[in-house]
């Protein structure tokens, strides 16, 4: 450490002022930037279905005559059409998610790396097996 | 800063409602808000759905998808509202909405699934 001289020197004006101005719309100009975007907003839907859940559970908890009513909203054509976007973005979000996940998760097994394709293929097989249950259990009456 | 400290444990929320949401929400909705109302699929009566959801597992469940799946939604479209539109200055503002709404959508959820009947 003893010895060394540094001199430094410092630009007075700073390096920041230079840089330009991103437009609000930059994700529009590109693919890869635009399926970015749509990834993040497919959480607005997520939110969306719990709404929709929430208010269900509410027609349940107050009588067959709420949840009659509860039906019938929806089927009104606008939130059929809300569900159909959703349902979109839902799908959008989980097969965005599930091929990420080697990336989040490395997995080793002996000593070596799981290919990406594995995980990412045993995360659709458990997304089949897990609706199917989910199915089943809505579906048995 | 404490905004700072508490980024991990709003990740993984964000990580673990992810997870959550992708696995169970397709079938959900496609069942609930498609099949049911346009009728591809015969719907389940009140007095078997109500039944279902009386029991605790299932309550426990639903419970834990909507507070997972919110506080997925608050962190996700937190940064979608910051990188997206560019609006640094209404950061403060928009935390406290995306957290507000999560944590008030679970308050909502608790009390529904607490007090159904």
């Amino acid at each position: 450490m003893s010895g060394v001289r540094q001199t430094v020197r410092y630009t007075e004006y700073h390096p920041r002022w230079y840089r330009t101005r991103v437009s609000t719309w930059w994700w529009l100009s590109r693919w890869p930037y635009l399926k970015f975007i749509l990834r993040e907003i497919s959480s607005v839907f997520v939110a969306w279905f719990v709404v929709v859940l929430l208010l269900q559970i509410r027609a349940l908890s107050r009588g067959p005559q709420a949840y009659a009513a509860f039906e019938h909203w929806l089927q009104i054509p606008v939130i059929v059409l809300l569900n159909l976007t959703a349902m979109f973005f839902v799908t959008f979000h989980a097969v965005t998610w599930f091929n990420l996940t080697p990336r989040a998760m490395v997995v080793r097994f002996g000593g070596k790396r799981v290919p990406d394709g594995l995980i990412v293929g045993t995360n659709y097989a458990a997304w089949a097996a897990v609706s199917v249950v989910l199915a089943w259990f809505l579906l048995r009456s | 800063m404490a905004k700072q400290s508490n980024e991990p444990i709003l990740w993984a929320l964000f990580s673990a409602g992810g997870v959550f949401a992708a696995f169970a929400i397709p079938v959900h909705l496609f069942l609930l808000g498609l099949a049911f109302p346009l009728g591809w699929i015969p719907a389940p009566g009140y007095e078997y759905l109500h039944g279902l959801f009386s029991s605790p597992l299932p309550r426990i469940y639903l419970f834990a998808l909507c507070f997972l799946a919110l506080f997925h939604w608050a962190h996700r479209f937190r940064y979608t509202l910051y990188d997206g539109l560019q609006i640094k200055h209404l950061n403060e503002v928009i935390f406290v909405c995306c957290y507000g709404g999560a944590i008030f959508g679970t308050v909502l959820a608790g009390y529904l699934l607490w007090n159904f009947h």
